[in-house]
């Protein structure tokens, strides 16, 4: 099983918690979630459906390579990572 | 006169309120978010915020109890692109168009006769419509797929947008909208078709005969209209102010306005057309109080003459630039609010003669609504 988690700044505006999921691709993973809490998707995806801007989202510590279809296969036991990039203020 | 008035902001929305004859801060919501547009909705007392998360995108949010309380609401999104649906190019940049909600720039009721209908302004250039309060949003497609689109450009924004948006109070179908830049934009039908209205706009630095009339280009910062006599609108232009007699249709302008025609803001009487309030910066490169010195100034005969108002202002060296929504007035037509980028906060309670500072340690101000 992957693990998919999300950082606390995330977190204080949408309640997702850290989880195992299953999937081929991350962004299969990250949809687990999204069905669970679907307010997450405009928080994590643009209009579009590719990342924002200023979201990073990180496969085993790499930034994945499709951020417009997060088609990057996901290993087994891999861990997703999403958070906010270090900008704005 | 109103007694609460609402101040969006670089890090959040502020409440404020008159008791006891004084005016003061009384609540805050959304710490540290922009908060580019607020709304008060006289129909039903919903109060709707833009919050602009700088890593997670624009949300809705709507009070029903003046801002103590918030729930988010249906996203303003734009539908996927078709894949037949033409590449629009900014005109200015050359650089593709998105199909995505860059920032809300403008929110406003529609008619008395609309309940719960809102209309929605959009960086890259995109009208949305709610027929629910807010609840789900629809973009209006009547208007972004107009071809001239591919003509419009972004002002001090990387996209085009619509900034403005005037309903007329005797036939809510009728609405004009103010674009950066696309001049002005107006529909008899509710959105079902538009027209260009920006005719008689004209740049001072670009000849006619090389585009400087175009109404497709035009720039108009802010454009306001008045509610008792609604074919006269004011709009304070990237050059010039402009007044329309006709619904927004053609323009006239108003030349030779001290000390300077450059400005965001303007606010018009509610009740008298002829009585219109701008703040005005040097152009256009500089975009601060000319001289330092920060004025509003008020016309009371249409645009002959302008009266030179700082009572209450700051004296040079004041930096502050009032934004195109930074300046509001009640329906009394004597209350006047207006905040600044650089945290400034005044009202005005007799049409500007005097102001009072209310504050000069906010975060850079967006927008200022009377409740």
């Amino acid at each position: 099983m992957a693990r998919i988690g999300f950082s606390p700044h995330l977190r204080t505006h949408v309640d997702v918690q850290c989880s195992e999921v299953t999937g081929a691709t991350v962004r299969s993973a990250l949809d687990q979630v999204i069905a669970i809490n679907p307010r997450l998707k405009s928080y994590v995806l643009d209009d579009a459906g590719a990342v924002r801007k200023h979201i990073a989202i990180f496969l085993d510590g790499e930034s994945v390579h499709d951020r417009e279809h997060l088609s990057d296969p996901l290993p087994p036991d891999s861990e997703v990572f999403v958070m906010q990039a270090l900008s704005g203020g | 006169m109103s007694t609460v008035f609402h101040a969006g902001t670089r890090k959040g929305l502020f409440a404020f309120e008159k008791t006891n004859g004084r005016w003061s801060m009384t609540g805050g919501s959304f710490p540290g978010i922009q908060v580019p547009m607020l709304l008060h909705d006289r129909r039903d007392g919903l109060l709707h915020a833009a919050v602009e998360h700088g890593h997670f995108g624009t949300k809705m949010h709507r009070s029903a109890d003046g801002g103590k309380t918030w729930e988010e609401t249906g996203g303003v999104t734009y539908p996927p692109k078709p894949d037949d649906a033409p590449e629009i190019r900014d005109a200015f940049r050359n650089v593709t168009v998105p199909w995505s909600l860059e920032k809300i720039w403008s929110l406003e009721t529609g008619g008395a006769d609309q309940p719960g209908l809102l209309w929605c302004g959009t960086i890259p250039g995109g009208l949305f419509r709610s027929n629910d309060s807010g609840t789900t949003w629809e973009l209006v497609r009547s208007l972004w797929d107009r071809p001239e689109r591919a003509r419009w450009a972004g002002g001090g924004y990387d996209f085009p947008g619509i900034h403005s948006i005037c309903v007329d109070p005797r036939d809510s179908r009728k609405v004009a909208l103010g674009v950066s830049c696309g001049g002005v934009m107006v529909t008899a039908d509710g959105g079902e078709t538009w027209e260009q209205g920006a005719h008689g706009m004209s740049y001072d630095f670009l000849p006619g005969e090389q585009g400087g009339a175009d109404p497709e280009a035009q720039d108009p910062h802010r454009m306001v209209r008045c509610p008792a006599a609604p074919d006269r609108l004011w709009v304070q232009h990237h050059c010039s102010i402009y007044r329309s007699d006709d619904g927004a249709r053609s323009w006239r302008e108003i030349p030779d306005v001290q000390p300077s025609g450059f400005g965001f803001a303007v606010a018009v009487h509610p009740r008298e057309p002829d009585t219109a309030w701008f703040v005005p910066a040097k152009k256009d490169e500089f975009r601060y109080p000319v001289d330092g010195r920060m004025v509003v100034t008020r016309t009371r005969d249409g645009g002959k003459t302008f009266d030179i108002l700082d009572q209450g202002l700051p004296q040079p060296p004041a930096y502050d630039l009032v934004y195109r929504h930074g300046l509001d007035i009640d329906d009394s037509g004597d209350l006047l609010v207006m905040g600044s980028t650089t945290g400034s906060l005044w009202i005005s309670e007799d049409q500007g003669d005097t102001w009072e500072l209310l504050t000069a340690h906010l975060p850079p101000v967006y927008c200022v609504r009377f409740a």
